[in-house]
């Protein structure tokens, strides 16, 4: 099979590489399942999960169309490479304790709030349906992630330390949520993408507000680590692919 | 080839029911968009509830074998994303339906209102009625629903959500 990193539709690009932030974070979000700090909590995770990978497939699926040739949303899920994967690096990040997890999920949820919000209006049918569909879900997924923050920031000592420690780890993968390329600006001259940088003044507010809540302090100008688009992730996704994968890769075209 | 309206087809639709909620049909749910028969081939439109609700595939087989044992085999199903699935699509006959399975059905959907907004709007326990009810979790069984407990008779019960 030819490489999926020839791809040159850049609208296929596009969808894809939202699609693959949706397809990482439901994988991570699942690893959780039966491992939650209370069922209700179990439950909420999967249910999260459910909708990222929701989502994820139909983005997979209208890349996979705009590819065409016969691609699936399948090959694309797993038979891609690691550096053909363009997911932002902050999604692919170890689940960690709790507290990391629900810092890497507001950091999402806060982001995908405003970015389905903006997709909605997208001159890509297609894409402006699952936007608009996915924008309804990451408000309450919003909801729900905000107010473990604030349990845990105002809560004990140890939770507080905690939550405070998963914000200023997670913090330097933030900035590349709204990092603009040439995919980017050729996306939002076409009508069909979004200003990311015009969401970045939205998304601080917001959390700021529950940083403010869960007494819990956002960390100062701090180094940025990208790549994600472009291919370059952090050691944690191959592992993650390895296990997604392994049954595709094992045995091609398996179906149940 | 079996001659058809479009109204006799939406009458046999209502044969396939959601998967987890029997008590619903498609057609209740507002998941079932349209039908259209046009020379003897029926084009069926449906959109899902939620994203990722992993019903769709079995409505869809549903639909496919429910027009195949009627004698259609001439039909496509399209699934369509816009517009976005609302609970306000879903009938007041279907509430009650709701109602009478042990769900409390969902409020209409407020306009969405910026900021945080932690709160999650009550509802009415559907085995004593009481509206002293409070959230446990905003997630349920299925994606749909939230998990309530109703402080009057003590009952959990659940809360299909507005969307």
């Amino acid at each position: 099979m030819t490489g999926f990193a020839t791809m040159t539709d850049p609208a296929a690009a596009y969808v894809l590489r939202h699609g693959d932030d949706n397809l990482v974070l439901a994988q991570r979000l699942s690893e959780w399942v039966s491992l939650g700090p209370e069922l209700e909590e179990d439950i909420a995770l999967a249910n999260v999960a459910l909708d990222h990978l929701g989502v994820a497939t139909h983005l997979l699926g209208h890349a996979s169309q705009l590819v065409g040739g016969g691609t699936t949303d399948d090959d694309l899920a797993f038979q891609r490479t690691e550096r053909e994967f363009t997911n932002v690096v902050l999604v692919e990040q170890p689940n960690g304790d709790f507290a990391h997890t629900m810092a890497r999920q507001l950091f999402m949820d806060a982001y995908q709030r405003l970015l389905w919000e903006a997709l909605a209006v997208s001159e890509d049918a297609i894409l402006a349906g699952i936007a608009a569909k996915a924008h309804k879900e990451s408000l309450y997924h919003f909801r729900h992630t905000s107010g473990w923050v604030v349990r845990l920031g105002d809560g004990t000592d140890e939770s507080h330390t905690r939550m405070q420690a998963a914000v200023d780890n997670l913090w330097r993968y933030t900035g590349e949520l709204f990092e603009m390329d040439d995919l980017d600006r050729q996306m939002v001259e076409s009508g069909v993408g979004v200003d990311l940088g015009a969401l970045s003044g939205p998304w601080l507010h917001a959390i700021a507000a529950v940083a403010a809540d869960a007494m819990i302090a956002l960390p100062d100008e701090v180094t940025q680590r990208g790549g994600g688009r472009r291919g370059f992730h952090t050691e944690h996704l191959g592992h993650l692919l390895s296990e997604m994968q392994w049954m595709q890769r094992t045995y091609p075209g398996l179906e149940w | 080839m079996t001659v058809a309206t479009n109204d006799q087809v939406r009458l046999l639709l209502d044969e396939v029911v959601d998967p987890e909620i029997p008590v619903l049909t498609i057609a209740d749910l507002g998941v079932l968009r349209d039908v259209a028969v046009s020379e003897g081939s029926v084009l069926v439109t449906i959109t899902p509830t939620y994203s990722g609700c992993p019903a769709m595939d079995l409505i869809r087989s549903e639909i496919a074998s429910t027009l195949e044992a009627n004698g259609f085999s001439d039909y496509s199903i399209e699934t369509v994303f816009s517009p976005a699935w609302t609970t306000d699509w879903m009938t007041e006959e279907a509430k009650v339906k709701l109602r009478d399975y042990g769900i409390a059905g969902p409020a209409p959907v407020e306009p969405v209102v910026s900021g945080i907004g932690y709160q999650v709007s009550a509802a009415v326990c559907p085995l004593c009625r009481s509206d002293e009810t409070r959230m446990v979790s905003e997630f349920g069984s299925t994606a749909c629903k939230a998990l309530m407990v109703c402080s009057s008779c003590g009952e959990p019960f659940d809360l299909f959500k507005a969307l």
